[in-house]
C-alpha cells in the first residue's frame, strides 16, 4: 500500500511501464460518457490482463495520475520480488484480501475516497479470458453503498487480452481502446449486483 | 531545405488562419485538431531529417510498429498467433530496418520479404490450430507487407545514389503524398457533389480526386529542384505518387469499411491512427523508389 510520497525509483519504473505499455498496446483515452474530472471516482473495469492498470492509468490526464490508487489483490501481488516491487513501489495500490474483505482493509479505500483520491477497481476479482464478463464480486457493492455520491465510472478495456493474456511472457502488440462510459452512483439509482456488470 | 521549412510552417499558419475564420462547428474543431497534430508530425520529421539517414531510418521503424499495431488490431488471429505475431514485431521488424540502414538492396527488397512469406504460413501451420488458417495467414502477411516491407520503402530511398547524402528524395516524396491528401480532402469539402465510391470511402470525391491530384503534380513540377530531374519529370513523377497515394488511401478505406472502424486509433487527434495518415504512402513509396532508381540510372 503507499501512503505519502513515492521513491523516485518507484515513480521512474512507474512512468517507463505506463510507457511500454503505450508502445505495446496503444489504448489512447476515449471518454464517450463523462469528461475526466479531479473529483475522487470509482473507475470499475474488465480485468484480461496484466497490461490492464498501466493502461488505464496511462489512458488518464497525467494530472490525475497522481491521485488514483488500483485496488489489487493482496495474496498475489505480494508474492515475489517484482510483484512486491510493483505493487509497493512502482504504482499507488491499495492491496486487500480477495474474497472477505476486512473492515480494516474496507477503511483504506473508504479512506482514499475520503481524501479525495480515485480508485480503480477490477470488480471480477481476477483476470478472465476476455470473452466473457466473470460474475462481479461483492466488494464493490459494498463500496458503492458505503460511498453513495462517489461517482463510479465503467472502463471498458478492448483487446488487451490478445497482447498480454493471463500466463503469457511474451507480449503481441495490438491497439487496445479504454472508453470511460456513463458515470452511475448508488445514490441515484438502486444498485444491485445484477445490474452492475449489464451497464459496463 | 530552409526553404521547405518555412514553406511547411507558413503552409500551416495559413491553414490555422484559415480556420479561424470558420464558425465553431465539428468541423472547424476537427480542422483544428488536424492542424495540430501536423504540427506534431512536422516536428518529428524535421529532427528526423536533421540526423539524416540514421534518423529517417528510426523514426520510419516506430510509424511501422505503431501502424502493425493498428493493423494488428483488425486482423484475424487466434490466441495460438501470438509468437508469430510476437516475432513480426520483434525479429522481422528491427530486421528490415536494420537492412534498410545498410542499404542492402537484396537483403530488404528480395530475401528478408520472400522469407516472411515462406515463413510466416510454416509458422502459423506449426501453431496446430487450424481454425481461420487462410484468414489468419493471408492477413498477417498483408500486415507486414504494408506495415514494415512497404513503408520501408520511404527510408531505404536514402540508400539510392540519386539521393547525394540529402535528405530531399523522400522528403519530395512525404511532402507530395500528404499535399495530395490535404488538396483531395480541400477540393472535396468545398466542391462536394459527386461520391467517387460511396461504399469503400464515405469522403472520397471525383471533385476531391481530379482538384487533388492536379495540384499535387504542379506542386511536384514547382519543386522539381529538390529532386535530380527535370520540370517535366519531376511532375510527371508527382502525379504517379498522387495517384498511388490514391489507390493505398482506398485499399485501406476498404479494409476499414470490411471491418467497421471509422479509423485506425485515436493516436493523431483529428486524423486518426498513424495508419489514417500513411495509408496513401505504403503504395507511393515502393513506386517512386523504383521510378527514382530507374530514371537515375538511365
Amino acid at each position: 500500500m503507499t501512503t505519502g510520497e513515492r521513491s523516485l525509483d518507484g515513480k521512474i519504473v512507474e512512468s517507463g511501464l505506463i510507457v511500454l505499455t503505450r508502445w505495446l498496446a496503444g489504448g489512447c483515452g476515449r471518454w464517450a460518457g463523462c469528461a475526466p474530472s479531479e473529483a475522487a471516482r470509482i473507475y470499475i473495469a474488465n480485468h484480461t490482463s496484466h497490461a490492464d492498470f498501466p493502461l488505464i492509468l496511462g489512458a488518464l490526464p497525467a494530472r490525475l495520475r497522481n491521485h488514483t490508487s488500483v485496488i489489487a489483490a493482496a495474496d498475489y501481488w505480494r508474492a515475489g520480488i517484482a510483484r512486491r516491487y510493483v505493487s509497493e513501489r512502482a504504482f499507488r495500490t491499495i492491496l486487500i484480501g480477495r474474497d472477505h474483505t476486512g473492515r480494516s482493509q474496507f477503511e483504506q479505500m473508504t479512506g482514499a475516497l475520503d481524501r479525495g483520491e480515485s480508485l480503480i477497481l477490477f470488480p471480477e476479482g481476477t483476470r478472465g479470458s476476455g470473452e466473457h464478463l466473470q460474475p462481479f464480486k461483492c466488494g464493490i457493492y459494498h463500496l458503492a453503498h458505503e460511498r453513495p455520491e462517489v461517482e463510479i465510472v465503467p472502463v471498458w478495456i478492448e483487446n488487451v487480452c490478445r497482447v498480454l493474456p493471463k500466463g503469457a511472457l511474451i507480449p503481441a502488440p495490438m491497439e487496445c481502446s479504454v472508453t470511460f462510459g456513463e458515470p452511475t452512483h448508488a445514490r441515484t439509482r438502486s444498485l444491485s449486483l445484477h445490474a452492475f456488470p449489464k451497464r459496463l | 531545405m530552409a526553404i521547405i521549412a518555412i514553406g511547411i510552417g507558413g503552409a500551416l499558419t495559413l491553414a490555422s488562419v484559415v480556420k479561424s475564420l470558420f464558425p465553431p462547428s465539428s468541423l472547424a474543431q476537427n480542422l483544428s485538431a488536424r492542424i495540430k497534430s501536423w504540427w506534431w508530425i512536422v516536428m518529428a520529421l524535421a529532427v528526423a531529417s536533421l540526423a539524416g539517414r540514421i534518423g529517417l531510418v528510426i523514426l520510419f521503424a516506430g510509424v511501422s510498429f505503431v501502424a502493425l499495431r493498428e493493423f494488428s488490431a483488425v486482423a484475424a488471429s487466434r490466441p495460438a498467433d501470438r509468437r508469430v505475431t510476437a516475432a513480426c514485431f520483434f525479429v522481422v521488424l528491427p530486421l528490415q530496418y536494420a537492412l534498410v540502414g545498410i542499404g542492402h538492396l537484396v537483403w530488404f527488397a528480395g530475401i528478408l520479404p520472400l522469407a516472411c512469406l515462406a515463413l510466416l504460413p510454416v509458422l502459423t501451420a506449426l501453431t496446430g490450430d487450424t481454425q481461420d488458417y487462410l484468414a489468419r495467414v493471408s492477413e498477417s502477411v498483408l500486415g507486414v507487407a504494408i506495415c514494415i516491407y512497404c513503408l520501408s520503402y520511404v527510408p531505404a530511398l536514402l540508400t539510392l545514389q540519386a539521393a547525394r547524402d540529402g535528405v530531399e528524395l523522400p522528403l519530395f516524396l512525404i511532402l507530395i503524398t500528404q499535399a495530395s491528401d490535404v488538396l483531395q480532402y480541400v477540393w472535396g469539402k468545398t466542391l462536394a457533389s459527386h461520391l467517387l465510391a460511396p461504399e469503400v470511402s464515405p469522403s472520397k470525391t471525383v471533385e476531391g480526386l481530379i482538384g487533388g491530384i492536379g495540384c499535387a503534380t504542379a506542386l511536384g513540377a514547382a519543386l522539381c529542384w529538390m529532386t535530380p530531374f527535370s520540370t517535366a519529370q519531376a511532375g510527371a513523377i508527382a502525379f504517379l505518387i498522387s495517384v498511388a497515394g490514391f489507390f493505398g488511401g482506398f485499399v485501406m478505406s476498404a479494409i476499414k469499411r470490411d471491418r467497421g472502424i471509422k479509423d485506425w486509433s485515436g493516436l493523431l487527434p483529428g486524423h486518426g491512427g498513424i495508419l489514417d495518415r500513411v495509408d496513401s504512402l505504403w503504395l507511393s513509396a515502393p513506386l517512386y523508389f523504383y521510378v527514382v532508381r530507374a530514371l537515375a540510372v538511365a
